[in-house]
């Protein structure tokens, strides 16, 4: 009998993960499931005694298991250069524990980081987070200490740790392959947290897109709460608004009301939650806590460059030849990250533009491919860096109707709050239709830059405020596609 | 939570008002209370409202408000099978709108093709969910099995 695993990530599942998996099972074989080690032109991906074989089907499985399908075998996982090359700190169980066994977690390090905390006082807590650098990964990059210490401050002795697991964003999965895959290290962030600023409750509120994640979350909360006692950990469920990644309408979300965006200030770490003193991290930034927490605050901050300390779990995603998560250090540069770690477009086709930071995230052209991995850098060049999330498009994407694919996007999602994003999505993607249409394109093309920047500056979000973003670096960065044949003309 | 202002005199209301009890102590309880009644009857009805308007204290045009606000909840029940189709970037640069098109013209009246903004599975689209099901790389052929066996 051979020991088999094989991820039951929802990714692998979607690949056939299961069905493969069963077929194993049929012929009698144990089959482990674990997370996925996030190389994910390979799933499903089988692992035997180190080796990896995949993507693999149902039919490939007795030649696996004869070793002779020569074709599947990528040699040993672990010394493949795509995971070789990466520094996992959030990711380092990624492909290797059980996710839902506490054996698994306590086994690989886990809580020693709260375990830690527990000996220390919560200002030496907050001061490790702050000493580290870690700064906000849902895309803000607010310096996470900071606000762990303003909410410690707080008078007000109800206080809640809400996490924000609504991620929305076309080309991010890192937080659900965390959730999914090492569901204990969020669980155990958020506790350090709760620790640090004297919360009682905490709120981890997950898209509905992402039912897996949901049932592990639930099942790994259960399964834990002895040990983060007395702090008590719930999953609420989001209902399908991309706005809701916002922070204060996710509060409102959470209360029961419409996900429509509050004016800040108040701050949600003075006034969040039902009022509350309210601690909002990014699944991805309470996760690298309890590194911080368990090897020091130094070790973190050793990694990156600049501002941008630690490491960022970057996402492959789109028309990429080798897609999946690379967690590495602030500092490499977006043409390394597309180029040779990616290894370009998934079809052969030139890499036309890259959109990095999900919709609200701008196109960069290969012009632009020496810019480092970098929250300033990306700010320098008017892009961002966001949740991570690298999409690719070859030379068939046509940019003008990306730019209108943005402001519709903006349109569909906007909560209504705010005149500039309500009333300005939906004009700009009437204006970017006359430009395709080749009605006065010049003319209507300053008119969309006029508009977005009153929808950058006068959006109460950045849903609103950051559309301008894919919509001006198109316009900027592919002049050409703009231009276009006039209707009258024929 | 105080019980219900008027006993239930149908299955249904006794349906409802078991939905609205699971979760009516909860800290910000509307949400999941919805969920539970979305997923119950498949939609979010006008007696539905009003009903969850009593539970909780609120007006009925709150629970409206919260109901219209999320695309998750329905006024009406879908009678026809739902195939979730992603149409953000990452299928749209791995062919996702071409497949749209297709999809829409295998499935006809049939089946509804919605569109979802992401799945998370952004490396292997385009990609479906059907109820909790995912389905990654999908081309032509794949999606026109999919829509053929719902």
């Amino acid at each position: 009998m051979t020991v088999v695993r094989i991820s039951d990530d929802a990714l692998a599942i979607a690949c056939g993960a299961d069905r493969v998996a069963r077929r194993f099972a049929e012929l009698g074989h144990e089959v482990v499931r674990v997370s996925s080690w996030g190389m994910h032109w390979l799933e499903p991906l089988v692992e035997i005694d180190g080796f990896g074989y995949g993507p693999a089907s149902p039919a490939d499985v007795e030649a696996i298991l004869a070793d002779q399908a020569g074709g599947l075998c990528i040699g040993k996982i672990a010394d493949h250069p795509f995971i070789a090359a990466q520094t996992r700190l959030t990711f380092a169980r990624a492909g290797k524990t059980r996710p839902l066994s506490l054996d698994d977690y306590a086994a690989t390090g886990g809580w020693k980081g709260l375990e830690r905390a527990r000996t220390m006082t919560p200002e030496a807590v907050v001061e490790q987070v702050k000493a580290s650098g870690l700064r906000g990964r849902g895309g803000a990059g607010f310096p996470a200490g900071i606000k762990w210490d303003t909410v410690r401050k707080a008078a007000n002795p109800r206080k809640y740790i809400v996490c924000n697991a609504d991620e929305g964003d076309s080309g991010t999965f890192a937080d659900r392959m965390l959730m999914e895959g090492d569901p204990y290290l969020l669980i155990e962030g958020m506790t350090i947290a709760a620790l640090a600023v004297g919360a009682q409750r905490g709120y981890i509120y997950i898209r509905s897109e992402y039912p897996h994640a949901i049932a592990k979350m639930r099942a790994a909360i259960r399964l834990s709460a002895q040990i983060v006692a007395p702090f008590v950990l719930e999953v609420r469920v989001g209902a399908g608004a991309y706005v809701c990644g916002e922070e204060t309408s996710m509060l409102n979300s959470l209360e029961g009301k419409r996900g429509e965006v509050r004016a800040k200030p108040p701050l949600p770490a003075l006034e969040g939650l039902f009022g509350c003193p309210t601690v909002v991290n990014n699944i991805l930034t309470a996760s690298a806590v309890p590194f911080v927490l368990a090897e020091g605050a130094q070790a973190y901050a050793d990694y990156g460059m600049g501002r941008s300390r630690g490491t960022m779990p970057i996402q492959l995603a789109g028309n990429v030849k080798y897609g999946g998560l690379y967690e590495t250090a602030f500092g490499v540069t977006l043409g390394e990250l597309v180029e040779k770690i990616g290894g370009g477009t998934g079809n052969g086709r030139p890499v036309k533009a890259v959109q990095v930071g999900g919709p609200l995230g701008a196109y960069f052209p290969p012009a632009l491919f020496d810019t480092p991995f970098d929250y300033e850098a990306f700010a320098a060049k008017d892009g961002l860096i966001g949740h991570g999330g690298i999409t690719v498009f070859d030379d068939t994407a046509d940019m003008a109707v990306q730019a209108r694919f943005a402001f519709e996007f903006c349109a569909i999602e906007s909560c209504g709050k705010c005149t500039p994003c309500r009333i300005g999505a939906v004009r700009g993607r009437e204006t970017m239709d006359k430009v395709i249409a080749g009605d006065r394109p010049a003319s209507n093309l300053a008119l969309v830059a006029d508009l977005c920047e009153t929808m950058k500056l006068g959006s109460l979000c950045a849903l609103g405020g950051f559309t301008p973003y894919p919509v001006m670096s198109a316009i900027t960065h592919f002049p050409g596609d703009f231009v276009r044949e006039s209707a009258d003309a024929a | 939570m105080s019980s219900m202002s008027q006993t239930p005199t149908t299955d249904r209301e006794a349906r409802l008002d078991a939905a609205i009890r699971r979760h009516a102590g909860e800290e910000g309880p509307l949400l999941p209370i919805l969920h539970a009644v979305q997923a119950e009857f498949g939609c979010v009805d006008e007696a539905a409202k009003r009903r969850i308007a009593d539970a909780l204290n609120l007006t009925r045009a709150e629970v409206h408000g919260v109901v219209s606000f999320y695309h998750d909840f329905h006024d009406k029940p879908e009678t026809r099978p739902v195939l979730k189709l992603c149409r953000a970037e990452s299928c749209q640069a791995r062919g996702g709108e071409a497949l749209a098109a297709h999809a829409e013209r295998v499935a006809g009246a049939r089946v509804k093709i919605e569109p979802v903004y992401c799945l998370g599975l952004c490396s292997v689209g385009p990609n479906a969910m059907v109820g909790e099901d995912l389905y990654a790389r999908l081309d032509e052929r794949g999606v026109a099995e999919l829509i053929g066996a719902m």
